[in-house]
């Protein structure tokens, strides 16, 4: 079984590069038409015509976008991401921190939503349409249909305003004691597992009633099994592969959609780092951002392929 | 009424209001003379200074973008964090007077040409260097260097030279300009050593507080500086702490929380709610910043004086102030200049709504046919619903608004200073001056209403020059006078600086013309054990 699916997986690697140095060009040329002028939006309302020219000549704006694209795309090569043109720091570095703060948030926020959601998803299915299904279905739509601020909100005027028992801002700095850290991040993630749940829980539910349709569950039921163990060994596996979708294209959100999140409890990632050098038009900053972006979501995608051909034998061999 | 006594014996303490004057009112709210003085002890108490503690302020204004290099600050975060670690030549005190920093004494000669500062001795900068006046010449010349994007070009422009000599710095100026020692409190003008010339982001000054964390965008930390020359007055907190919150639900809560001490920018709209919260106070500063509606002189159909006499007489100032700002705030006489200033010309006559003159006006004119009015949310909180409250004050007087919404990115390089009439702000000057030729005068680098008069200019370059207060008093009267009847500015209102402060933080006095105390609330105040 080793070759086919090695060669399948190298596949998808290779494409998924493919498709990383098109999306590389596509941010290139993005960042390109985004309106205004960099160094004028960095000397905001204090732009004069000398300080703007000083700046666009310091910056190497005036050099031809191709020639531009390869420059930047040989340093990322290289692991270079250049400096922010807005205060000068090292990229790599300030986005190292933020990264690191993403997936911190990411990890524990899929910690707790991920296995929440297969056995309430599962629990659903065993008691289907009944009050147990119907409360859990209710509960979690009725999260993923608050918007994510409402829900910030909610939690901090609950647990950090009233009760006090969490941080209501999150920052989190190097160094930081992990209890501290833990403590900082238990809103946001809290907030993050609300608004995922659903989607995975249903798609879990829905997923493993799919396979309940076929005839070996029939089998399994006359055969006198029970039903708990019918899901969980005849159903489940077979429902695997596009419930692993469904989580991998939630890990991708939890990486890069959380900037709604970010802002409400001030919590120091990706998302936030974007949205200030956007408005800053830091071109550099944007690209590298767009960038690692779009690698987790390629990742996440080939991630969520090989594991479903590995989960599915009749995918490994097609025809 | 205790809260009102609370207030009055804080003043006292601070010094606005005499104890003669504080009994008085006491008397008068029926409490005995006892009763009063025990107050007045234990408000005293309340006001000696603690030592100690993590002083922490949540605000807005920050980004991940920011730089300690003071050149380049913009925004609240850098600004507040600036007068933390940073030393000043000169600096302001609470009642808007100079405060000598840097330099111990300085004088001019008498045709305001030739300034001297005598740089204080025995001042150290956080690397353990001297101050010298070296230091103080590099620092004015990196920032009035034409090649600087320094946020401070614009007012170093007048310096034809400079030179340090012993412990004196000499600056000769090309125009007399009485108002030099204002401009020196500048908040770009840190003193660094050998200018910052070297590495002007490394945060290194004189200032009560050494930087320790700097992580633009989410937070900055300083802890208190040994060497501090003046430790008596600043630098009581062991720690000090900037956390940026640009939301501003999330500020309330985190003070609200116990998170942070002092949060700035509390929207008009929901200050009554936060003077609700127990153990938060409402600071109020009524500062020299405004709301503004900026019309090109130069540009059809503006460039018609009755027509911009008959925007001006369309604009309903009282209805703004109450709907926009809630009150917080007073109204504007379309002059760019308040009583936060130090020789505001007063008795001008306040211009109100008068749809009858406006319609005089807009038909003497000949105009017809809308006026195209640009805004966003960018220009201030609450622009777009301004505009809108305009076009209906302007219909009264049949002139035709037609509102184009922009978006807020990129509002300051595509609109504002571009498009011929929109909505913007300014944060004001600490002298009148400053911001008649940041703004007004035909060679200013942002004269956004493209208003050319050889007249005012001249009027500006004699001001600047006279060191008699009352014909400098007199002369900017006049000017205010030609700006309010002649400009292509429409000024509604002066917007307070809102600020919250919990009442475990001691020594908070309003400043005059900026927020959280003019920058230096963290600086100077301390937590009350």
């Amino acid at each position: 079984m080793g070759g086919p699916i090695l060669k399948l997986v190298a596949q998808r690697i290779a494409l998924g590069v493919v498709l990383l140095f098109a999306v590389s060009a596509l941010i290139f040329a993005g960042t390109q038409i985004l309106p205004g002028d960099v160094a004028q939006t960095i000397l905001g309302q204090n732009a004069t015509p000398e300080a703007v020219a000083n700046l666009r000549e310091e910056l190497g704006l005036n050099d031809p976008a191709i020639i531009r694209y390869f420059r930047w795309l040989g340093g990322v090569l290289t692991g270079d991401l250049g400096t922010a043109l807005s205060n000068g720091q090292d990229i790599a570095t300030s986005l190292g921190g933020r990264l690191w703060n993403t997936l911190f948030l990411a990890f524990w926020a899929a910690a707790v939503s991920v296995p929440l959601a297969v056995i309430l998803g599962l629990l659903a299915v065993r008691y289907r349409n009944g009050a147990v299904d119907k409360t859990i279905s209710g509960l979690a739509l009725a999260s993923t249909s608050l918007p994510e601020f409402f829900i910030g909100y909610i939690l901090v005027f609950i647990f950090a305003v009233k009760l006090q028992w969490f941080p209501g801002i999150s920052t989190v700095y190097e160094g930081m004691p992990f209890a501290d850290r833990m403590k900082a991040v238990a809103l946001p993630a809290t907030a993050l597992t609300l608004v995922v749940l659903a989607h995975m829980m249903r798609m879990t539910r829905a997923a493993i009633l799919n396979v309940m349709q076929s005839a070996y569950i029939e089998t399994a039921e006359l055969k006198g099994l029970a039903p708990f163990d019918i899901i969980r060994k005849h159903a489940f596996p077979n429902a695997i592969a596009p419930i692993i979708n469904v989580v991998m294209l939630n890990l991708a959100f939890l990486i890069v959609g959380v900037v709604v999140i970010e802002v409400i409890f001030v919590y120091p990632g990706m998302g936030q780092y974007l949205v200030d050098h956007v408005s800053k038009r830091d071109v550099p900053v944007v690209q590298a951002v767009g960038l690692i972006f779009a690698a987790v979501y390629i990742g996440m995608n080939i991630v969520a392929d090989i594991a479903a051909i590995i989960a599915n034998p009749r995918l490994r061999h097609p025809k | 009424m205790s809260n009102e006594l609370d207030f009055l014996s804080r003043h006292v303490v601070a010094g606005r209001l005499s104890r003669r004057d504080f009994l008085g009112r006491a008397a008068a709210l029926g409490v005995t003379a006892t009763f009063a003085n025990s107050l007045l002890a234990g408000a005293a108490r309340a006001q000696s200074p603690v030592r100690g503690g993590t002083l922490k302020a949540g605000l807005v204004g920050g980004e991940s973008t920011n730089s300690l290099d003071p050149a380049s600050f913009l925004t609240q975060v850098p600004f507040l964090f600036g007068k933390c670690w940073g030393e000043y030549l000169l600096g302001t005190n609470p009642d808007g007077t100079l405060r000598h920093c840097i330099a111990e004494e300085y004088g001019a000669s008498d045709d305001a040409k030739v300034w001297t500062f005598k740089i204080r001795q025995g001042m150290e900068f956080h690397n353990a260097k001297t101050v010298t006046a070296e230091d103080v010449v590099a620092t004015l010349e990196r920032h009035s260097n034409e090649d600087s994007k320094s946020g401070a070009l614009g007012i170093m422009r007048g310096i034809e030279s400079m030179k340090a000599s012993g412990n004196e710095v000499i600056v000769t100026l090309k125009e007399p300009n009485a108002d030099l020692p204002y401009l020196m409190t500048d908040y770009h003008l840190i003193i660094q050593p050998n200018g910052g010339k070297d590495n002007p982001a490394e945060g290194v000054s004189a200032g009560p507080y050494k930087v320790v964390v700097d992580e633009p965008g989410v937070r900055h930390g300083g802890e208190r500086f040994a060497n501090y020359w003046d430790a008596d007055t600043m630098g009581f907190a062991d720690q000090v702490e900037v956390i940026v919150v640009n939301d501003s639900t999330a500020r309330t809560s985190a003070l609200q929380g116990g998170q942070v001490h002092m949060i700035n920018r509390v929207e008009p709209k929901i200050v009554e709610l936060v003077k609700r919260i127990a153990g938060v106070k409402i600071e109020n500063t009524k500062g020299p910043a405004h709301y503004v509606f900026v019309a090109h002189c130069n540009t059809a159909p503006f460039d018609n004086n009755d027509l911009r006499m008959a925007l001006k007489l369309a604009m309903d100032r009282q209805e703004m102030l109450d709907k926009i700002l809630l009150g917080y705030g007073s109204v504007g006489n379309d002059f760019p200049i308040n009583s936060a200033y130090p020789l505001f010309p007063e008795g001008i006559e306040q211009r109100t709504f008068d749809p009858d003159k406006a319609k005089f006006h807009y038909q003497k004119s000949g105009h017809d046919g809308p006026i195209l009015l640009r805004t966003s949310d960018a220009a201030f909180p609450g622009a777009v619903d301004a505009a809108q409250l305009y076009q209906q004050s302007c219909a009264k007087a049949g002139i035709q608004i037609e509102i184009k919404r922009e978006p807020a990115d990129g509002y300051w390089t595509e609109v504002w200073n571009k498009q011929p009439f929109c909505t913007s702000y300014w944060g004001g000057r600490p002298t009148q001056d400053s911001m008649y030729s940041t703004a007004y005068t035909s060679d200013a680098d942002w004269n956004d209403t493209r208003f050319f008069n050889e007249k005012f200019d001249k009027m500006v370059i004699a001001a600047r020059a006279e060191l008699d207060e009352t014909k400098r008093k007199q002369m900017y009267r006049d000017m205010a006078l030609i700006v309010r009847d002649e400009g292509g500015l429409i000024l509604p209102m002066f917007n307070d600086l809102i600020d919250a402060v919990s009442d475990k933080v001691g020594g908070f006095v309003t400043g005059k013309t900026h927020e959280l105390s003019d920058g230096y609330a963290l600086a100077k105040c301390w937590l009350n054990a």
